[in-house]
């Protein structure tokens, strides 16, 4: 066992708990969209999933994670080849698994990065469906949410339904395709999942001074809570010496939270 | 042999209003921005477009000339969002046709293989069906009866392509490390025109290595325009890569005077050296870094 190390920021916390979604994956190609993300999969690589593939965010695998930021005399270690062709083609194939960041997320775990208000003339046009049908019907997929709070975990369905959830209304045939698959959801208050009744979201842990009523609060909907929750994991000393020597050696984590909060919250 | 050289005014004298156009590359890379600055100059109007969308998505909105976007996302990378786009989304100027990045290549592919569709899984369950009524569904005729999504064939009236190098028939290469759907687009259009850093003579272009830097054959190719830089501001490795600083100007320029003051100083120019040179000259451009994300 290693010990926990003392201090560590609510990034650091995020990321670890982030990496998690793929230690049980195996020979997959890991996809973290974003900061927070594309650090917890090269922490799953190089820690308790050495068989993950990833690529250098561009056009090839690479054989361990692509330090984030200037690179200066990094050379990238090239494995192969991921061009966006094959890109769809593996992940129609179903080996992968996605941490994605929506911008709305709703009961079902339906996400939103589309638009917000009336498609046809949105009050903000965000990035377009992206890959977020074909990802949600082909492989697993996890959700990273740094603000989590009312707006972004709607009362409603959310305002484009560009991913399929645990929906049973919108499921062709009302049957569960066979590989949708949502795994984890961190926040920057706790670690969720869909393992509640019909796949309600469930709270996992809480973070380091949150309380549940807190995390309730910031949610538009009833989330499913089991027993006495757990304290989500602190970063062990090698996690942080992984994340801040080889990772993100320029702390580009450091941007992710206003103020680049500790991850222990004091209470109020 | 055909010599297929133009200017980007004789390719934007064979396109016409109302017509369909597929722009290759993806996002900040490898977009014909120079075939698309002499779109901007012309008179065409009501197109649509389909793309893997970067800012000439965008321009071309801002410019007043596209009635519809076919389009898995609009984006310009280092900043997410194009604002131009945003603005004639939020407008309701222009028709979303959004789908999943993977359909917009599956609907070339069945355009390109001249099939009425092919068929996915993906769109179900989500938003995309109602967003889009000219999506079909279809059902499996095997023993599984699976119901699936029907991607309609995208047609396009004209491809426009910035590819690598190219002789004078169009024998060209993408050295760039992904050659995104480019050949789908040209198989998927009635005519292709393409953009290339420099017109090399074939037996420079290409041999029994390297033939596989060919995306596809001279015989789609319709014209072939020499225009180094001309995927300026965005990427065109191994060449240059992206123009951060002025594809951010481009970005802060989304209100009707900021737009004006662009086109003026990048647009509204008498041919592509002047281009060059508003942007900082030959010297400039070459440095540019490429892309590290």
């Amino acid at each position: 066992m290693t010990a926990a190390a003392p201090d560590y920021t609510l990034a650091e916390l995020c990321i670890v708990a982030c990496a998690e979604a793929w230690r049980n994956d195996g020979e997959i190609l890991a996809t973290g969209i974003g900061l927070v993300p594309r650090l917890a999969a090269g922490l799953a690589k190089l820690t308790f999933n050495q068989d993950l593939m990833m690529t250098d965010a561009e056009s090839v695998l690479v054989a361990e994670p692509v330090p984030v930021g200037p690179r200066g005399n990094y050379q990238v270690k090239v494995e192969g080849w991921m061009p966006y062709l094959r890109t769809f083609d593996l992940l129609w194939h179903g080996r992968r698994h996605a941490l994605v960041g929506p911008v709305q997320v709703d009961r079902y775990g339906q996400m939103n990065i589309s638009a917000v208000g009336d498609h046809a003339k949105p009050k903000a046009s965000l990035l377009g469906v992206r890959g977020f049908p074909g990802n949600t019907l082909n492989h697993p997929n996890s959700l990273f949410i740094p603000n989590h709070g009312p707006r972004v975990f709607v009362a409603d369905e959310v305002d484009v339904v560009c991913s399929i959830g645990y929906n049973p209304a919108r499921w062709p045939g009302g049957v569960k395709p066979a590989d949708l698959d949502l795994r984890l959801c961190v926040t920057d208050l706790a670690v969720l999942d869909f393992g509640g009744p019909d796949h309600a979201m469930r709270v996992v842990s809480l973070h380091p001074g949150v309380m549940l009523e807190q995390v309730q609060a910031a949610t538009g909907f009833p989330l499913h809570v089991e027993g006495t929750l757990p304290v989500t994991p602190a970063p062990t000393a090698e996690q942080l010496e992984i994340i801040r020597t080889r990772l993100d050696p320029h702390s580009l984590r450091a941007t992710v939270f206003k103020g680049n909060p500790g991850g222990v919250r004091q209470a109020a | 042999m055909a010599d297929k050289r133009m200017t980007p005014a004789q390719v934007v004298a064979r396109l016409q209003d109302g017509m369909t156009l597929g722009i290759g590359g993806w996002a900040t890379r490898r977009k014909p921005m120079a075939l698309v600055r002499e779109l901007l100059r012309s008179p065409l109007k009501d197109l649509t477009l389909v793309a893997y969308g970067g800012p000439e998505v965008g321009m071309l909105c801002a410019a007043g000339k596209v009635k519809r976007v076919i389009f898995g996302f609009v984006s310009l990378d280092v900043q997410p969002f194009d604002n131009h786009f945003r603005n004639a989304r939020q407008a309701g100027q222009v028709a979303a046709s959004e789908m999943d990045e993977g359909m917009v290549q599956w609907g070339l592919r069945a355009a390109a293989m001249r099939l009425p569709f092919l068929p996915t899984r993906v769109g179900l369950g989500t938003d995309v069906l109602k967003l889009n009524p000219w999506l079909g569904t279809v059902r499996s005729p095997f023993a599984d009866g699976e119901e699936l999504v029907a991607v309609p064939a995208l047609k396009l009236d004209a491809a426009l392509l910035h590819v690598s190098e190219s002789d004078e028939k169009g024998n060209c290469t993408i050295q760039s490390p992904d050659p995104f759907f480019d050949d789908l687009f040209a198989r998927a259009a009635k005519e292709v025109f393409i953009s290339c850093e420099r017109v090399v003579p074939t037996a420079k272009l290409i041999n029994v290595q390297t033939a596989r830097l060919q995306p596809f054959e001279r015989s789609l190719v319709t014209g072939v325009v020499e225009l180094p830089f001309g995927a300026h501001p965005t990427a065109s490795a191994p060449f240059h890569g992206i123009d951060v600083q002025h594809l951010a100007d481009y970005n802060a320029a989304a209100t009707p005077e900021g737009w004006a003051d662009y086109r003026t100083r990048y647009v509204d120019l008498p041919d592509h050296d002047s281009y060059i040179r508003a942007c900082g000259g030959y010297g400039r451009l070459a440095g540019l870094s490429l892309p590290v994300f």
